[in-house]
Parts: C-alpha cells; sequence; structure tokens
C-alpha cells in the first residue's frame, strides 16, 4: 500500500472542499459523531422531507481522510431519497470494511468510491467512516 | 552516542512497513529488553503456580517470586516498608484505588480536589467521579506560557478547602518535569494529601518516595520495560492502613463469615484476585538500574537537543511544550504540522517505517487549552538513535507534499 493510493489527489482536494461543509438553515435532523480515539467530531445536518434528503451538509474537524470521506458522502446523498441513502451509507461501509470490492457495485458510490484503499488501513478504516456511521444514526 | 543498549531489545530488530522501525511511542509503552522476555519465559517454564495459596513447593516459589518483586519495587521506590508497595494493572488502577478507596471516605461537600489542566484522563476522570458523588469541588492548575504549571495557581489554589492535590511529575503531552515536592510541601501545610501520577517519570529519573516527601505515587510496569499488565501504587503506610478495600474477593481477606469478612493486612488488603505474578517486572528494574538513570536523562537529553534545532528549522511544524528549559524536560515532543491532522501525519511517518503516535493523548482538557483538537507526538528512550530522528525528520518533511500542499 503507498501513500499515493491513500492520499490521491481527489481525496486531498476534496479534504479542503468547503462546499458541503456549514450549517443548515432548518435542518429536520442534526446528529454529532465522535471518534473516542482521535477526538475528531462530525456534525451531520439533513433536510428530510417527503422521503427525499432535500438538503444535507457537515461541520467539525478531522483529518483528511475523514473530511474528505464526510465532504463526497455529502455529495452523494443531496437529493437522493432516504432509502437510497441508507443502502449508500450500508454499501460504502461495506467497503470500507473490505466485505464489498465487487467494482461494479461499487461505481454506484462515485467518488467515495476512490476511500477503497482506506480498507487497507486499519488504523484508518475509523476515519473514513465517521461521517457514514454519523449519517446511518441519523437516518434512523 | 553509542548505541550499546540497542541490542538488547529484540522488537527493535524487527521492520514496520518493510524499513527498520524508528519506535518513537516510548511514552506510551516502551519496548522490551531480551533480559525481561526472558525472565517471563522462565517464569512460565519453571516457577509458574498461584501463589499465597498452595502448600507445595512450587507456589512457594511463584510466592518468592512475586514477594522478591515488591522488595525490588520497595527499594527502587526507596520506600521505607514493603507493605507500602501495592501491585495493580496499571497507572489508571493505582489512581482509580485512590479515588474509590481514598477519595470517596475522606471527601464531603465544600471541600477541594486540585489537579493540573496537563492531566492523563487517568489522573482526571476518577477525580471528577469523586468531586461528583462527594461534592467536592475539581479545581485546575493551568500552565506558564512555557507549558511549565502555573506558580500563582500553586499558591493561591492550594487552601485549607483543599484535601487532595493529584499532579503528573511529568505531562504525557509536554514532557516538562513538575516540582511535585515542592507542591507536596504545599499540600502538606494544608493538611491536604499529595497523590503524585509517576508514569511518565518514573522510567525517566530517579524517583525517591521518601525525598519528594509524596503520600502516594502510582506508575505502570509496560512504561519501563516490563510486560503489560503490572502497574505500582506506592503509598505512605498510616493512609493505606486507614483506607477500605478497593477490590473484593480472594486473597485480599483474613477470614470471610457469611455475612462479614476481616480484611487481610497490607498489602494484601489491596490485591484481590490472582495478580501478574511473572511479569518480569523485577527483570526490568533490574535492567533499568544497570543501565542507570544518569545515562538516561543524558542520553533523551542529546536527543531532544539533536531534533529540536531540525524541527524548529520546519516553519509549517507547530511545537509544543519545547520552549521550557530542557534540563525541565524529558524526551517528549508533541507538535502539529500546519495544515494537517496528527492521523494524517502518523499514517505518512509510518509508511516511512517510523512510529509516533497522534491524537489527543488522554489529555483532552489539555488539548482544548492548548487550542488543538490533537497533536503528534514522538517520545524517546535512552536505546533511540539519531538515525531514528533523522528519518522522523525526512518523514516530516514529505507530509506536506504527500498532502499536495505548498511547503
Amino acid at each position: 500500500m503507498s501513500l499515493d493510493d491513500i492520499y490521491t489527489e481527489l481525496i486531498a482536494e476534496e479534504s479542503r472542499n468547503s462546499e458541503h461543509k456549514h450549517h443548515l438553515v432548518s435542518p429536520t435532523a442534526t446528529l454529532k459523531g465522535r471518534n473516542p480515539s482521535c477526538g475528531d467530531e462530525i456534525t451531520i445536518e439533513l433536510e428530510i422531507g417527503n422521503g427525499l434528503v432535500k438538503d444535507a451538509s457537515f461541520t467539525g474537524v478531522g483529518c483528511a481522510i475523514s473530511q474528505a470521506s464526510a465532504s463526497l458522502m455529502i455529495g452523494l446523498i443531496k437529493g437522493k431519497p432516504v432509502d437510497e441513502a441508507k443502502r449508500l451509507s450500508e454499501l460504502f461501509l461495506g467497503m470500507i470494511k473490505g466485505d464489498v470490492t465487487d467494482e461494479e457495485q461499487l461505481e454506484e458510490l462515485g467518488d467515495a468510491a476512490a476511500l477503497e484503499s482506506v480498507s487497507q488501513l486499519p488504523a484508518r478504516v475509523k476515519c473514513a467512516a465517521l461521517g457514514w456511521h454519523t449519517l446511518d444514526e441519523a437516518l434512523k | 552516542m553509542s548505541d550499546k543498549y540497542r541490542a538488547d531489545f529484540p522488537l527493535l530488530a524487527e521492520k514496520m512497513n518493510g524499513l527498520p522501525i524508528a519506535y518513537l511511542d516510548n511514552s506510551a509503552t516502551t519496548q522490551k529488553p531480551e533480559s525481561v522476555i526472558e525472565a517471563v519465559t522462565e517464569y512460565y517454564r519453571r516457577q509458574n503456580a498461584n501463589p499465597h495459596r498452595g502448600a507445595y513447593a512450587l507456589s512457594v516459589t511463584a510466592t518468592d517470586v512475586y514477594e522478591n518483586c515488591r522488595e525490588r519495587v520497595t527499594k527502587f521506590l526507596n520506600a521505607r516498608r514493603s507493605r507500602e508497595i501495592i501491585f495493580t494493572r496499571n497507572t489508571t488502577e493505582s489512581l482509580n484505588l485512590l479515588a474509590y478507596s481514598y477519595g470517596l471516605p475522606a471527601l464531603k461537600s465544600g471541600d477541594e480536589i486540585l489537579i493540573s489542566i496537563a492531566e492523563h484522563h487517568s489522573n482526571l476522570v476518577p477525580w471528577q467521579m469523586v468531586a461528583a458523588r462527594t461534592g467536592a469541588k475539581l479545581n485546575y492548575i493551568y500552565l506558564e506560557k512555557d507549558g511549565n504549571l502555573c506558580r500563582q495557581d500553586i499558591q493561591d489554589k492550594i487552601t485549607t478547602k483543599t484535601k487532595i492535590v493529584a499532579v503528573t511529575q511529568v505531562s504525557n503531552v509536554l514532557g516538562l518535569i513538575n516540582d511535585v515536592k515542592a507542591i507536596g510541601e504545599r499540600a502538606h501545610a494544608v493538611g491536604a494529601v499529595i497523590i503524585v501520577d509517576g508514569a511518565q517519570s518514573v522510567p525517566h529519573m530517579a524517583v525517591d518516595v521518601q525525598q519528594l516527601d509524596c503520600d502516594f505515587l502510582a506508575f505502570s510496569g509496560h512504561k519501563l520495560l516490563s510486560p503489560m499488565g503490572i502497574g505500582v501504587l506506592y503509598g505512605r503506610e498510616k493512609l493505606l492502613e486507614a483506607m477500605p478495600p478497593f477490590l473484593m474477593g480472594g486473597d485480599m481477606i483474613e477470614y470471610v463469615a457469611e455475612q462479614h469478612t476481616d480484611y487481610a493486612e497490607l498489602p494484601a488488603k489491596f490485591e484481590a484476585g490472582t495478580q501478574n505474578v511473572g511479569g518480569g517486572l523485577t527483570a526490568a528494574i533490574d535492567y533499568l538500574e544497570e543501565v542507570g538513570f544518569d545515562y538516561i536523562a543524558a542520553r533523551e537529553k542529546d536527543l531532544l537537543e539533536y531534533a529540536l534545532p531540525k524541527l524548529k528549522e520546519l516553519d509549517y511544524v507547530e511545537l509544543y511544550g519545547c520552549d521550557s528549559r530542557l534540563d525541565n524536560k524529558t524526551g517528549i515532543i508533541s507538535f502539529n504540522v500546519r495544515d494537517v491532522h496528527p492521523h494524517d501525519v502518523s499514517t505518512i511517518l509510518d509508511a516511512e517505517g517510523v512510529a509516533v503516535r497522534a491524537g489527543h493523548h488522554c489529555a483532552q482538557p489539555l488539548m482544548r487549552y492548548l487550542g488543538q483538537n490533537a497533536t503528534c507526538r514522538a517520545s524517546f528512550y535512552f536505546y533511540n538513535t539519531k538515525e531514528d530522528i533523522d528519518r522522523f525528520i525526512a518523514g516530516l518533511k514529505k507530509v506536506r507534499e504527500v498532502m499536495r500542499l505548498e511547503s
């Protein structure tokens, strides 16, 4: 596993992308996720209506992997039906644990599939999963 | 700088990610010399039985191994008597023992506990619990600009209300050495006890509990070359005598009736259940004293003096606790790389075979006080070399490039 497979240009850029990093005007669900081993926190805000994730955003601090992952996640689920968002979240968490490796399946994750290589770095899996676990809880 | 001890540590000859390991996480745990590994193997090959219980020769041997270790620790810390040495699992358990068996019974509403903002969670969370349950107030000694404990706070916050002062002798984040003897004198003057967290000091400097005149001192074996799972609590005999037991069960009793138990005398009163008997702590202390604390301190200072100017040359590296005099600092360097999260720094160093710690170091209130969410920490021991530091610095120089930032 080389560092270039982890810190790709996409991940490095996305970790500094602030497009989805803000508060929502009228969120219907807000949930904070914490990684106790590093103290990082991510708050996911969702505006859900008519079975759709009408709007979504995140705030918080974290490493490049957690920030890029959360940013890509928001971009992916925004505008999608809630069930679809749940399914994508399961798919991502399956990928990051190394359970789902089928490329065709992972294509559904769009750019977030670029985090697949993190599944090879056990110490960092939690970073990539932080936003998604929080989303998963928020959608329950 | 000679590397005469490095070969004694088999793990240091191992590779990490295909490269020789530069192990710079000694504040978390140290590597073990061959003599300690052999002592543990010898115990399980030839000496293992449950001590204090069997009437057969092997159990007597195991008892001897265990009690000889207590004698060794007594001498190591210069305690008055071996019954002042209690074996626990680690520093955390030692400090919890004090919170439950000293703090809870001794404190009441209106009393105060004083700790420093630089405490490890193990010397902080237990006191929060004691404060919450007794109604006592938990106060903090904050820091001077250079990271040392605030002198004014030590003056002002130890009052007649103060019943417990619990401070670390060396901060696990900043590596700064606190004058716990002077703090203890203030504490004693108002009738408070002084508890010293020795987790980061006992492996690095000669600690004499009589000279420090402390009431309690805790440390972990695994941070001073011994395997994990054995720790020590030193306590002044008359205080330990008066305290109720912490954990109840086997071996801590004198006589058990259906509704009542007479507890054992010290130190057994505080050692319920089968302990880590063949833990190698005796061999670790033997090894450490052979190396000598003068050598250890000098070596760590050499490594600091070698590393710090190199780090200061990198304008994108921010250092914490490195403005103090070096003779008041052990080999711990906390730092951040500008615009890069410590976890990313540590992953990049990992790929270079360099092991450093990243995170809050179990000191979240200190992190917030420093205005950081987390930091990286490189911590040295006497077996580290200038080459380890060269590789650490070379790895750091790659961090911003890997993260595609301008250097």
